[in-house]
């Protein structure tokens, strides 16, 4: 008889899975100290350095919230998609389109004034990220595509016009040739909450994270993609119109993702340029992942993602730890969590005495 | 059990104490006495290219006595690179050097909430009181590289790899075409654009289409050694950027337009040091030593060497580069006869003079 057994759990863990996350998220900080330790780095003061860079002051605190909105943003989008089991991996172009279609807005009519211009920008942001995600959906159901690789390429397209747009048309003929648009008109800015550092982006979180989880949980669309996504066939067989169904989903999965566009060039950049693609329909997957597609988990993930990004910041500026350290301590994080996620469902039984919790 | 339990956490606090405490000493020491100079760089050092070149000049600050240096690297242009600089400030640095185009506008704000700072922005063309701005005139060792590839050419045809169409990398093709049309006038550069600064995939797959469409020397405006690598497996030559790239591609590499960032930053940090220090823009050149030719292969004939050389030296002495007549790929007069483009029309440039094929967007 082998000395250590895996076994299934009669119920996965509920709130005991908690402690099995911060476990997780345990090792890899005493792993990434390790790493830390090789390179000739002193791990207490690392991680020390990491945590003060992330939360450590009311700067770190207020800058790892406003990174982490439209990580946010894209993952409740990319959320809605998972929850029915459609991997939306287009989050990156949905976002690039949701900016463009809030400049169109902003250039095209300057004078206008601020309570037409940005519900306008928002709509024509959730219009184009929407459609960005209604064509994979498509595709999806009436030529069986595989939708992981026609998001995925669409991103590629999506970026490429936005590039088009910035280096031709819409250019700023006062910048020496390089690819911006003209700085937008404050009526066009979504600004700051009186005279705090955050944006009116924030309370755009909250508001669609709470609309989020009452669509899910409490409308029938909600119940009907929980049906879905466990079970397609069982679903059709109840005559939940599924087709329809995906498409919807993608079309609010890119919606969401589009308005995190709109929130960053109206607020962050003011402008539109290519350097406001920054990979966080990428990141937005695995904030997802962590969090469980849960909205409120999503907060607390992007947050922390968000904040690791900034901390990893304040590492390579005190202790000279190269860039890429962060990147390893985010791949660490997700590898334990999800490894962590095999002790939700099952214990580890060592031989003859009783089991591991 | 329990007693040993709390014995330990009891020794790991004092530990964790005494490395906070230790932590914080270390910084209160350093702050009194150094003056303290950031970098910003748009990748990683590691990448033998543009960032590498600066943080040989970094280093050579460090050597100053009474100034410390640090450094935070691959910082995405916009919001990300505002972050870094606030942070950077807000620690007391009293100099920033923000080393990519696309930091302008965000160097803008952060200088603004700090006017007691000095910053310096690369590449970039916007200044304040406290914001200064700085290049050099690669273009002028880009003529002199050219000059090397189009003597070496047997195909007359020239591959550039080339990141962005912004007019710093505009100027550079023109200049390194100008440069190979003055050693042989029949050659013709063609120009990809890969759309990244630093993507050594990218970058070789890009040198590898203009190979298949007969380039036989490879230049670049890219951060990576990855065209000089696509040109070495060919077997043709190459001509590298940013430092000498020979050590990637023997075979192939002839020279490369290089930077000399130390004694630029060396100087500036002194004049703040002394109170001296103007916000201005400022564009040195070969004559400064800023940008220089790395040092030309032995597969180079002793004769264009010397040429190479002696165009050099009138450089260094005042000759200019874009003079007329010039026209561009329409055929357009953009520099008339006996005039020369000026600084202003160079940091603008958006067009191709004639013998480059490819487009500006």
């Amino acid at each position: 008889m082998s000395p250590i057994r895996i076994v299934k759990r009669q119920e996965p863990l509920g709130w005991s899975s908690c402690f099995v996350l911060l476990a997780a998220i345990l090792i890899s900080l005493v792993l990434s100290g390790f790493i830390l330790f090789v390179r000739g780095t002193p791990p207490l003061e690392g991680i020390y350095i990491l945590f003060k860079g992330a939360f450590g002051s009311r700067y770190a605190f207020e800058d790892s919230l406003i990174k982490a909105t439209p990580i946010f943003l894209c993952s409740l989008g990319v959320a809605v998609a998972f929850r029915l089991q459609v991997w939306n991996i287009g989050a990156e172009g949905q976002f690039a389109l949701g900016a463009v279609g809030a400049t169109w807005v902003a250039l095209s009519f300057p004078e206008a004034p601020a309570y037409l211009v940005l519900p306008g920008m928002m709509a024509m942001a959730a219009i184009a990220g929407g459609f960005w995600g209604f064509i994979p959906a498509v595709l999806r159901q009436k030529l069986k595509t595989n939708e992981i690789i026609v998001t995925l390429m669409m991103n590629y397209i999506a970026i490429l016009i936005l590039d088009y747009l910035v280096y031709g048309a819409w250019k700023d003929p006062a910048s020496y040739g390089f690819p911006m648009t003209p700085e937008f008109n404050t009526s066009a800015i979504v600004g700051n909450i009186g005279s705090s550092n955050f944006s009116w982006g924030l309370v755009h979180c909250v508001i669609l994270g709470l609309i989020f989880w009452v669509f899910m949980s409490y409308t029938r669309i909600g119940f009907e993609i929980k049906a879905s996504g466990d079970n397609v066939r069982a679903a059709r067989y109840a005559g939940i119109p599924y087709d329809r169904l995906v498409m919807l989903v993608m079309a609010l999965s890119g919606a969401l993702a589009g308005w995190a566009g709109f929130l960053e060039a109206s607020s962050t950049v003011n402008r539109l340029q290519p350097s406001i693609m920054a990979g966080y329909g990428y990141t937005a997957i695995v904030v997802a992942w962590l969090a469980r597609l849960n909205p409120l988990y999503i907060g607390i993930a992007a947050f922390m993602l968000a904040g690791l990004r900034v901390g990893v910041e304040g590492l390579q500026l005190d202790l000279q730890v190269p860039a890429a350290f962060g990147g390893i301590i985010e791949g660490l994080i997700l590898l334990t969590v999800l490894a962590g996620g095999l002790f939700t469902h099952y214990k580890i039984v060592f031989g003859g005495k009783g089991g591991k919790k | 059990m329990i007693a040993r339990g709390r014995r330990k956490t009891m020794r790991f606090t004092k530990m964790l104490a005494a490395a906070l405490l230790s932590v914080g000493l270390c910084f209160s020491q350093a702050a009194a006495e150094d003056m303290k100079v950031g970098f910003v760089y748009v990748s990683p050092i590691g990448d033998a290219g543009w960032s590498y070149a600066h943080d040989q000049g970094r280093l050579a600050v460090d050597n100053m006595d009474g100034v410390s240096t640090s450094y935070v690297e691959a910082v995405a242009e916009g919001p990300d690179s505002e972050r870094v600089m606030l942070n950077m400030a807000r620690k007391g640095f009293d100099v920033i050097f923000a080393t990519s185009f696309g930091y302008m506008d965000p160097m803008l704000k952060v200088a603004k909430q700090f006017p007691d700072g000095s910053f310096m922005h690369c590449s970039g063309f916007k200044t304040a009181d406290n914001m200064g701005n700085y290049f050099g005139r690669m273009y002028q060792a880009r003529y002199l590289s050219g000059m090397v590839a189009g003597a070496m050419t047997k195909s007359n045809t020239l591959g550039y790899v080339a990141a962005f169409p912004i007019p710093e990398v505009i100027r550079g093709i023109n200049a390194f075409s100008l440069g190979a049309q003055a050693m042989n006038p029949d050659v013709t550069v063609r120009v990809v654009w890969t759309k990244t600064w630093y993507d050594p995939a990218t970058e070789k797959e890009a040198a590898k289409s203009l190979l298949d469409v007969g380039a036989d020397v490879i230049a670049q405006h890219q951060d990576s050694p990855g065209p000089q690598e696509a040109a070495q497996e060919k077997g043709v030559y190459s001509i590298g950027y940013n430092s000498d790239m020979s050590a990637f591609a023997p075979k192939a590499h002839l020279t490369a337009p290089i930077w000399n960032w130390g004694p630029f930053y060396v100087e500036t940090v002194k004049q703040v040091k002394a109170g001296t220090w103007k916000a201005e823009s400022s564009w040195p050149g070969l004559a400064d030593g800023i940008v220089d030719l790395s040092p030309m292969s032995d597969m180079v004939p002793i004769a264009v060497q010397e040429k190479v050389m002696l165009k050099k030296d009138a450089i260094i002495g005042g000759e200019k580069i874009f003079v007329g007549p010039l026209k561009d790929q329409k055929g357009v007069v953009k520099v008339a006869a006996g005039s020369a483009l000026s600084d202003g029309d160079m940091l603008g440039m958006t067009w191709f003079v004639q013998g480059v094929v490819g487009t500006t967007e």
